[in-house]
């Protein structure tokens, strides 16, 4: 009976530590992100959102202290491009649900997809990542992409922009599919994948034709019109409430993908660039932010300088083009911060790498509530015990939307059970 | 212009051959004899002297480290570049086939890998067959030809496979083939058993040949069979196997199927569930050479756990770190790093995993791995601490000769860029001359 009240005293604690609480956070180094840090800095946690920033803030009545001498306090990471809850193994189809059949499916929601229990979202917070853009891949337009907190009993408690931008895979001329369906594939002729590449930009073009005609015949009194769910979900877009996330590779993709923006006169937000440094004028000029392609990749051509996706964040930068990083992958999602790092290491300066982790992300998907550590924003933030770029660190404490999450997961559970097999 | 150049290699090349090299004011992190703030000095190739203070020898060329960070060259115990194909998956015994055939030297990969700081790497076959191909142990020598690239003395390998790979081709035969044995775990131990079974025949009957040759009878030899003999020198000793696995149930099963035919696994290979069976893998004496932090790409890494590495070493593991991609090992000093975070190891024990360890598990060691006396050159010169995320590669030496050097990359990529232009703007003219040329051969290429 005594350890049955203890159990449930543990419980009653452990389900009091999961709500909202106040939490002044005491004498970190809090790198605001969006101003100076503050060398021994406190932050006051209430309903969710951070209070109060400063050198001395007064800990109110029942407010939980954390003393946090010697860690550094940073916003949350963000990472702008991933599959997480949308992909558990990666070989087994039955539990990847990243590509729909069909070109056109802009009614498709990846956040109705994402498995709140997928052991790649605790894994992945452990780290820092405390929200994510959940991507979908299939066809060329691929549906909307959502941005979630990484802690949630379902999806719906998850979600902190359930349809944040649509996506669209730009066409390009393509020899080998882009998903392989069999080992035995055929290479198609240049001329046949040339045809295919025009025909399917016609296409592109024509559904956003039909989708104004239907905007158009929409705002038309009583046509007797037939809804329509797929050109439906195409409105925010042409209606510039829903940015289009383009994802276009190389120079000839992003060129084609700036002028098509330019005719449809649709906000884009492209993804993957791979060759955005070769454009980098023209994007800062049309002020097309970039979801920057994974750093940590081989380069491009073969005749490429080896460090070029190195130093493509740098070059960026210093052209002034918005950016942000991500990593297109599940299971190495929490590696997203060393991404940055390599960035810093070929020329990106270091509070440029921070951001890109944090507050521009929040700007570019319009996220205004995250993204840095100043009184009002949601209280997304992370303790770690030393530069939250270095391999090393260790992330001591999480919380999102103001609420210590647990930082166990798959991997540390494997771990002291094996490494308590006697 | 090119007559410059010319000149410079010549010089440089007759630098490098004869006077002594020192690398001055360096942080040399030795990995198996402490770090220290000093020199290392080179005579033909070789690491003469490493101390705090050494003598600059007469006419030595010096390079003043600034106090960046020197470290022996990594050695990567599994990789698959510089291979012009890597699996024979047509049948489920294969080991007639060798990776030394099929070296190629001039895959970029190899000058990507060196400014990554990879200096010596093992080239291994495929993992689509029970027992898959010969492997060999090379040194990233951009530049010279594929015989130029082997590591010479090192001991050659042989690839085995279990899991999911070898068996796939039995329930998930590609378009056009029929299935092929095995279809499951059991059938890859079957086939393992069989081979070897065979190979101890083969060698009993050579055995038999060569005692009627030495009593003087008259004797026919046995015919010689290619797929046999590498499986006779893993009995001897003179080839080391390195197994593809990942679950714990596999990964047993091997270790007691090798105890009862007879030879020791040298080295098992991305073993990723090897934390759960680490007591009886060390007690078996095979090394483990797992990623940092890989999972859930199939089923069978869904119990991977990035604290893998700790673990096994913690356990008494033999253990290395390697990349199994062209991209990953660029950056297999930060892979290092992982294992401070995720089991804690010390800052030594981390960079072991990727010098010394994957060194004695390819039996290298007396020859790479550590800055020792005696040992070949092959140093990496980084910025920052290897174990930072910010080091950068500043220069890499193999056998004493510079093969990569960051300024130098820079400072030619100007006139490479020029270079580029011209060949597209000839291939463009010859284009026009005579249409879609080069898209033809494009679609001819095999794939």
């Amino acid at each position: 009976m005594k350890s049955a009240t203890t159990c449930l005293s543990a419980w009653l604690a452990l389900a009091a530590a999961a709500l909202p609480q106040t939490v002044l956070i005491r004498g970190a180094t809090v790198h605001t992100v969006s101003g100076p840090d503050i060398a021994s800095g406190s932050v006051l946690i209430r309903d969710g959102k951070i209070a109060e920033v400063g050198v001395v803030v007064k800990a109110p009545k029942q407010a939980r202290v954390l003393e946090a001498k010697g860690l550094h306090l940073y916003p949350g990471m963000i990472d702008s491009a991933t599959d997480l809850g949308l992909a558990e193994i990666t070989s087994v189809r039955e539990t990847v649900d990243i590509r729909e059949i069909g070109d056109f499916k802009p009614q498709l929601r990846t956040i109705i997809a994402v498995n709140s229990a997928s052991e790649h979202i605790p894994v992945t917070r452990a780290n820092g990542i405390t929200s994510a853009v959940v991507l979908p891949e299939g066809g060329i337009i691929s549906g909307q992409a959502a941005v979630i907190h990484l802690d949630g009993w379902t999806w719906e408690e998850m979600a902190a922009r359930p349809s944040v931008a649509m996506v669209l895979q730009f066409p390009v001329i393509q020899q080998t599919p882009a998903e392989r369906t069999g080992p035995s594939e055929r290479r198609i002729p240049y001329a046949e994948a040339k045809k295919r590449y025009e025909a399917r930009l016609r296409e592109l073009d024509d559904w956003f034709e039909r989708a104004r005609r239907y905007q158009r015949a929409r705002q038309a009194p009583a046509s007797g019109l037939r809804p329509d769910l797929q050109l439906e979900a195409m409105l925010p877009v042409l209606e510039r409430k829903l940015p289009v996330v383009i994802h276009a590779v190389r120079e000839k993709a992003i060129r084609e993908a700036l002028a098509f923006a330019e005719r449809q006169k649709i906000r884009i937000i492209l993804a993957g660039a791979r060759d955005a440094d070769k454009l980098a004028a023209e994007l800062k000029a049309k002020d097309v932010p970039v979801i920057l392609p994974r750093v940590l990749e081989l380069p491009l051509n073969e005749d490429d300088p080896y460090d070029r996706p190195f130093t493509l964040p740098a070059a960026l930068h210093k052209a002034g083009v918005r950016f942000a990083f991500a990593t297109y992958s599940s299971s190495f999602s929490r590696n997203l911060p060393y991404q940055a790092a390599t960035a810093v290491a070929f020329g990106l300066p270091y509070q440029e790498a921070l951001r890109g982790l944090t507050l521009y992300p929040a700007e570019i998907w319009g996220l205004n509530e995250l993204g840095s550590v100043e009184p009002g924003k949601l209280a997304n933030l992370i303790l770690a015990d030393g530069d939250l770029l270095e391999v090393r660190t260790q992330i001591k404490h999480v919380f999102v939307r103001g609420k210590e999450v647990d930082l166990n997961n798959k991997h540390t559970t494997l771990y002291e059970k094996y490494r308590n097999r006697p | 212009m090119r007559r410059v150049f010319q000149i410079a290699a010549a010089v440089c090349s007759a630098l490098a051959a004869e006077p002594p090299l020192v690398i001055q004011n360096a942080q040399v992190l030795t990995v198996t004899k402490g770090s220290f703030r000093g020199s290392v000095v080179i005579r033909n190739g070789k690491i003469a002297e490493a101390g705090e203070k050494t003598l600059v020898p007469l006419g030595a060329h010096v390079i003043d480290a600034g106090g960046q960070y020197l470290m022996p060259g990594i050695v990567d115990c599994h990789s698959h570049i510089a291979a012009d194909s890597i699996n024979e998956g047509s049948v489920s015994v294969s080991s007639m086939v060798s990776i030394e055939d099929v070296l190629d030297p001039e895959d970029i990969a190899i000058y990507r890998a060196l400014a990554g700081g990879v200096t010596t790497a093992n080239i291994l076959h495929g993992s689509a067959n029970a027992i898959g191909g010969q492997c060999v142990v090379i040194k990233l020598r951009w530049g010279k030809d594929a015989r130029g690239l082997l590591f010479a003395g090192a001991k050659p390998g042989l690839k085995l496979a279990l899991g999911e790979n070898p068996k796939r081709q039995g329930y998930a035969p590609a378009q056009g083939r029929s299935p092929r044995y095995p279809a499951t775990r059991m059938g890859v131990e079957d086939v393992i058993r069989q081979a070897f079974a065979e190979a101890k025949a083969y060698r009993q009957a050579w055995r038999e040949y060569q005692d009627k040759v030495a009593r003087g009878e008259n004797a026919i030899p046995p015919r010689r069979d290619l797929r046999l003999e590498p499986l006779v020198e893993v009995l001897e000793g003179k080839r080391l196997v390195h197994a593809h696995c990942y679950r714990a149930d596999e990964i047993l099963m091997l270790l007691r199927l090798a105890e009862e035919i007879g030879f020791r696994v040298k080295t098992l290979q991305h073993v990723l569930e090897g934390y759960k069976v680490a007591k009886e893998i060390a007690a078996h004496g095979a090394g483990a050479s797992t990623f940092s932090d890989w999972w859930a790409y199939k089923v069978e890494a869904y119990d991977a756990i990035p604290y893998n590495a700790a673990l096994m070493l913690r356990k008494g593991v033999l253990v290395s770190l390697n990349s199994d991609s062209a991209e990953l090992m660029r950056r297999l000093n930060t892979e290092a790093a992982k294992t401070l975070k995720y089991g804690g190891l010390t800052e030594e024990e981390a960079l072991s995993l990727i010098t010394i360890n994957p060194a004695r598990q390819l039996e290298i060691d007396d020859r790479v791995g550590s800055i020792e006396p005696g040992k070949d050159a092959d140093l990496v010169l980084f910025d920052k601490h290897p174990l930072s995320s910010y080091a950068k590669v500043q220069k890499v030496f193999i056998d004493g000769e510079l093969y990569f050097d960051r300024d130098r990359d820079l400072s030619a990529r100007p006139e490479r860029e020029q270079r580029r232009k011209a060949l597209v703007e000839r291939e463009r003219e010859a284009e026009k001359k005579q249409p879609s040329r080069t898209r033809d051969r494009d679609t001819e290429r095999p794939q």
